[in-house]
């Protein structure tokens, strides 16, 4: 292995994944807003708006992130939509971790026993008090693993961003092989820099899940 | 008994599920000062009364009026009725994401807006007098059964109802934890509370009882003072509902 190549490609490694990291975190949040919205209009059965929410699920659950990105990215803007690919990325990204959230959302919600939000409207709370004080922090620590792995879900999936022309860590190190043939720097780099920035996620996600569950569940 | 105040009454009820019945013009009012506990068979409308009573289960037909006020559908008047009437269920149901002092006073703070402090004293004064200060800062599930539904009755107390509605608050209970329990209800009849009591503990019922109604499939089967009830069944079914916790003396033959 030649440290002189690999310290070379660092900056263009490092800058790779400043981009990888800009829309993965812009595509979460999203998916994270729309996750939560999908889940409160299925757990609550809200007429039409819920049907239409199981099928969005259903939709980008079952099919393939890069056919969504290519889908969004070549066939919209043949119909006057134009779409630039960072966008399209984090689009792509919050439609499909959307689906995952909404699910891992709606199943806490569903684990939260009817009698609990009795217990709570005996003592004189209106709903909206349920709702904020016992449903969703309990559902919340339930569903927190779930989160947790899909964030590190979602963070890999990004490595399809090359596919729209994205210069992500994916793109940067098939690019330098094509031109270089470094294979085994480029890759060893690759590895590293998704390592980066997953496993620092990974270490706050369990971090998170202790803190969230520590009162119900215990250690 | 002199003329008391009404607090509670159920007025001509009618509760279906579906097309099943289970009370049928159903009444029942409660006055202050008085223990009342219902008994009967399983199934026969016991914890429908109660919920019915706490705004938990809306009726087909009748009202539920509290101290002479309608209490009707709308949320506002529902959920004042719901301070003022304590439910303590089977099953606990303390709130497992707070700590056993942060389910006493989230009703009280947030509910009836009281000041923070005062309400914290008064959490702790009661759950001392339940034994159970130590455990202020522990979690549900740290405790024992026992423990937790005495916390359910002061988290219901810390609220100041007027009456205080029990659903078979032993059933889920070991044997040996059932005592603890009925003696802090047994205190809180000492002290006057109103109380209406559902349970299968014969011996508490008619320990406690200033009035013991027997349900038989949604209606008012009989009605009396402890002592008329247990020791004086007028009715077949009473005799039979009694009869059955009792066993006969095994004779080898
Ligand atoms: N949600 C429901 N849907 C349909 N039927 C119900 C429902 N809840 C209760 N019932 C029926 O209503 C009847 C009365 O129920 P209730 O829970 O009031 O009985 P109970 O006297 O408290 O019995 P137990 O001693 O077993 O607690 C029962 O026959 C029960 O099957
Ligand atoms: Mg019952």
């Amino acid at each position: 292995m030649n440290w002189e190549v690999i310290s070379s490609y660092l900056p263009l490694y490092w800058k790779a994944m400043l981009l990888t990291l800009r829309i993965g975190w812009l595509g979460i949040l999203f998916a994270i807003l729309i996750g939560f919205l999908v889940a409160i209009v299925r757990f609550y059965k809200v007429p039409v708006v819920s049907r239409i929410a199981g099928v969005y699920i259903e939709f980008f659950r079952n099919t393939p992130l890069l056919v969504q990105l290519f889908f969004l990215y070549f066939a919209l803007p043949k119909i006057g939509i134009p779409m630039n690919a960072e966008f399209t990325g984090a689009l792509g990204l919050a439609l499909l971790g959307g689906a995952y959230m909404a699910e891992t959302f709606r199943s806490g919600l569903e684990s939260v026993a009817k009698i609990q939000t009795e217990s709570a409207m005996s003592l004189g709370l209106n709903k909206s008090q349920t709702v904020l004080h016992i449903i969703f922090p309990q559902a919340f620590s339930v569903s927190v693993p779930a989160f947790v792995a899909n964030v590190i879900f979602l963070l890999k999936e990004t490595s399809v961003f090359s596919a729209i022309s994205l210069m992500d860590l994916m793109f940067r190190a098939k690019d330098l092989i094509g031109l270089y043939y470094k294979t085994t720097e480029c890759l060893v780099l690759l590895v590293f820099f998704y390592a980066l920035i997953l496993i620092p996620v990974s270490v706050l996600g369990d971090r998170l899940e202790r803190r969230v569950r520590h009162a119900e569940f215990g250690d | 008994m002199s003329k008391k105040e009404e607090i509670v009454r159920v007025d001509h009820i009618t509760k279906r599920y579906e097309e099943n019945a289970i009370l049928e013009d159903f009444s029942l009012s409660v006055y202050e000062g008085e223990v009342v506990v219902i008994v009967g068979p399983s199934g026969c409308g016991k914890s429908t009364i109660l919920r019915i009573m706490n705004g938990l289960e809306p009726v087909q037909k009748g009202e539920v009026t509290y101290r002479g006020e309608k209490v009707d559908g709308k949320l506002g008047s529902i959920t004042r009725i719901r301070e003022k009437v304590g439910m303590v269920f089977q099953s606990y149901e303390l709130f497992p994401h707070k700590t056993i002092l942060q389910n006493v006073m989230l009703a009280p703070v947030l509910v009836q807006k009281r000041d923070k402090k005062e309400v914290k004293e008064e959490a702790l004064q009661l759950l001392s007098r339940v034994g159970l200060s130590e455990k202020k800062d522990n979690y549900p599930r740290q405790l024992s059964g026992g423990q937790k539904q005495r916390v359910a009755i002061v988290r219901a107390l810390c609220m100041h109802p007027e009456v205080l509605l029990f659903d078979e608050v032993t059933a889920a209970l070991d044997p040996e934890m059932v005592r603890e329990v009925l003696e802090v209800i047994l205190s809180l009849a000492k002290e006057g509370k109103t109380m209406v009591i559902v349970t299968h503990e014969m011996a508490f019922a008619e320990a406690i009882a200033d009035r013991v109604i027997f349900l038989d499939a949604g209606h008012i089967e009989e009605e009396g003072t402890a002592e008329e009830f247990f020791r004086h069944p007028k009715s077949e079914r009473a005799k039979q509902f009694l009869n059955s916790f009792t066993y006969d003396k095994v004779v080898h033959e």
